[in-house]
């Protein structure tokens, strides 16, 4: 077992090396320089070339990329331009935000995709089957922020129920201030989350062991809940680890609609000020999440179904 | 004599692949499939109104009328005028020029350069596949929204660099799907006999395995036609992919956003032509991926 999770962590650190890599040299190939794209096309160019020392741009590439790794290992994304605060306390402090969102959409997507899947399933290739897939084609079709304006328009504007901004005062306040934005999430995580589910659970229906149990005579809800249950919802947990790319950019959009603080906005804020350390910041720290819940979900996988693990 | 076999074999296979019955088969298998049929036809229809946009819209979709500003559906303006007066329907007719025109040469390019790398990585194994897929693998990190607002922001906002960033998005799972299924067809018999009869490694690659990887290739693009138009009006709704005023369906539901109120139409309507066309491409996906993959359908079924 620790084998394994050893195995895997020596496998993800290079692709967070790799990942880390990426970012600083996508960012310096490209056509274009940072200090002219923070000051404006207006900048004089004493002004530019004042700003490149002080980013350190002057310096040789070997040299910028080293610093840059140094301070990411010390957790140091440098100071935000407009507010000078450090960039690592500004991450820190919106970070809970995205996760609270990431989470709840996460329960969102299961409370909703698991049983529609298992009834997808069991009903398959009937008229409800055909109703939920098409459903979740269309869950899989429409961008989170679109879905964020639908849901102000019939949730807060049209039926008043629910607050289409800000995060509200007070743990319970601030769930239910929560509820709309995750479920926009949610919703969209629940069509893959019902997808899989229905197909998983086909593979354990035809396995031997169930046609087995039904031979036995066992009812079929028992049928259902201990055997087919139980090993369709291994892979499930693994879709969640694979969306959670697609969760996070969800959660970043979703935030600056719903005009909540995270990393989302943050980002976002520091594209208008094009703010370019804050915004190298979130990059690293999301990709470094994606990678830790990837690690994560892995392991668990691995516990849950120990006949993956030699592989 | 072992060597005559083996060459009838190869024949034989080949003739299985060019075999017109089958591709008739799967397009009968297509056809048969009424609802991946009816979103062929649906993006036939926009993509001939994309292409003809100055012929179909019924106004410039850039010309602005102050007077007649944010009003409501009527028989002169179908969907009604957004908030410089602009016809809202002529904006989603040309918008849907840019959205397909970014989504069909960013997903034709990573599919392109994707299926090449997935394939020669599969086929090569060793340390160059080792290599190729983890660079790959670290892209796949960085969410494909994020990704597009660094480079934007860095780069600046242009057709261009939106391109280059959605193709380089999509990029891994196509090598990735690619590399699977050379590697599937790598152990095949056919292979093995090309390899000994001493076909080189490009013809092998394009004569052998191109055309069983080829499959996968179509159903990959058209659910990517999706992910492209998504990505490119999320970018544009944040006002950094294609800006104004050339029409987007992302940049037109900026614009009605904070609108959203008092005027929801003019966030509806764009967002609907966004999902109808997502929607059909996801559904044509499927529908390719059914008949093209009878196991596939079977273990549907």
């Amino acid at each position: 077992m620790f084998k394994f999770i050893f195995r895997r962590l020596l496998v993800t650190l290079p692709t967070m090396f790799l990942t880390i890599s990426i970012i600083f040299f996508g960012l310096r190939i490209l056509p274009g320089d940072p200090a002219v794209a923070m000051l404006g096309d207006n900048a004089t160019p004493a002004a530019v070339e004042a700003l490149r020392e002080e980013m350190g741009l002057n310096e040789p590439l070997w040299k910028q990329y080293l610093a840059y790794l140094g301070d990411i290992v010390q957790a140091d994304f440098g100071e935000s331009f407009i507010s000078g605060e450090s960039v690592s306390a500004q991450l820190f402090a919106v970070f809970p935000d995205t996760l609270n969102l990431t989470f709840f959409g996460i329960i969102f997507g299961c409370v909703i995709g698991i049983p529609l899947g298992i009834i997808s399933a069991l009903k398959r290739n009937t008229k409800i089957d055909n109703f939920l897939r098409f459903i979740s084609i269309i869950g899989l079709s429409v961008p989170p922020f679109l879905l964020g304006i639908y849901m102000i328009l019939a949730f807060s504007l049209k039926m008043a129920i629910f607050p289409s901004m800000g995060t509200g005062e007070g743990f319970l306040n601030q769930i239910y201030y929560l509820i709309l934005p995750s479920l926009t999430i949610g919703l969209i995580l629940s069509a893959s989350v019902m997808r899989y589910t229905r197909s998983s659970m086909l593979d354990e229906i035809n396995q031997d062991y169930i046609r087995t149990a039904w031979a036995k005579g066992i009812p079929e809800k028992l049928v259902i809940y201990k055997h087919v249950l139980r090993n369709t919802l291994i892979p499930v947990v693994t879709v969640i680890g694979l969306q959670m790319t697609g969760l996070l950019s969800g959660a970043v959009i979703t935030e600056s609609i719903f005009s909540r603080p995270g990393l989302g906005s943050l980002a976002i804020g520091a594209i208008t000020t094009r703010d370019f350390p804050v915004l190298q910041g979130c990059l690293v720290l999301f990709a470094i999440a994606v990678m830790v819940v990837n690690l994560l979900v892995d392991i668990s996988y691995s516990i849950i179904n120990p006949r993956i693990r030699p592989s | 004599m072992m060597e005559r076999t083996i060459i009838k074999e190869v024949e034989d296979l080949n003739v299985i692949k060019k075999n017109s019955k089958r591709k008739s088969a799967e397009w009968a298998a297509f056809r048969g499939n009424k609802i991946g049929m009816i979103a062929l036809w649906v993006l036939i229809i926009v993509s001939i109104m994309a292409i003809a946009a100055p012929l179909v819209a019924p106004y410039d979709p850039n010309t602005q009328d102050v007077i007649n500003r944010m009003k409501s559906s009527s028989s002169e303006h179908w969907l009604g005028t957004d908030i410089y007066g602009r016809d809202v329907l002529s904006r989603i007719i040309y918008g849907a020029r840019t959205s397909m025109l970014v989504g069909v040469i960013s997903v034709a390019l990573s599919s392109v350069i994707g299926f090449a790398i997935g394939m020669i990585a599969g086929y090569k194994g060793g340390k160059l596949d080792d290599i190729l897929m983890r660079v790959l693998e670290s892209i796949q990190t960085i969410p494909l929204l994020l990704l597009g607002l660094m480079v934007l922001v860095a780069a600046g906002s242009n057709i261009y660099t939106l391109i280059l960033v959605i193709t380089v998005g999509l990029l891994p799972s196509c090598a990735r799907i690619a590399r699977g299924s050379t590697l599937d067809v790598k152990e095949k018999e056919f292979v093995k006999a090309a390899i000994s009869m001493g076909s080189g490694t490009i013809r092998i690659l394009i004569s052998h395995i191109l055309p069983n990887v080829l499959s996968s290739f179509l159903v990959i693009s058209a659910l990517h036609m999706t992910s492209a138009i998504m990505v490119e009006a999320s970018l544009s709704f944040l006002g950094l992919g294609i800006q104004p005023p050339t029409a987007t369906w992302g940049n037109m539901i900026m614009d009605g956003f904070p609108h959203v109120a008092t005027k929801p139409a003019l966030a509806i309507y764009p967002g609907l032509a966004l999902i109808i066309v997502s929607i059909s491409f996801n559904l044509v996906g499927d529908a390719l991926r059914d008949a093209l993959d009878p196991h596939i359908s079977k273990k549907r079924k």
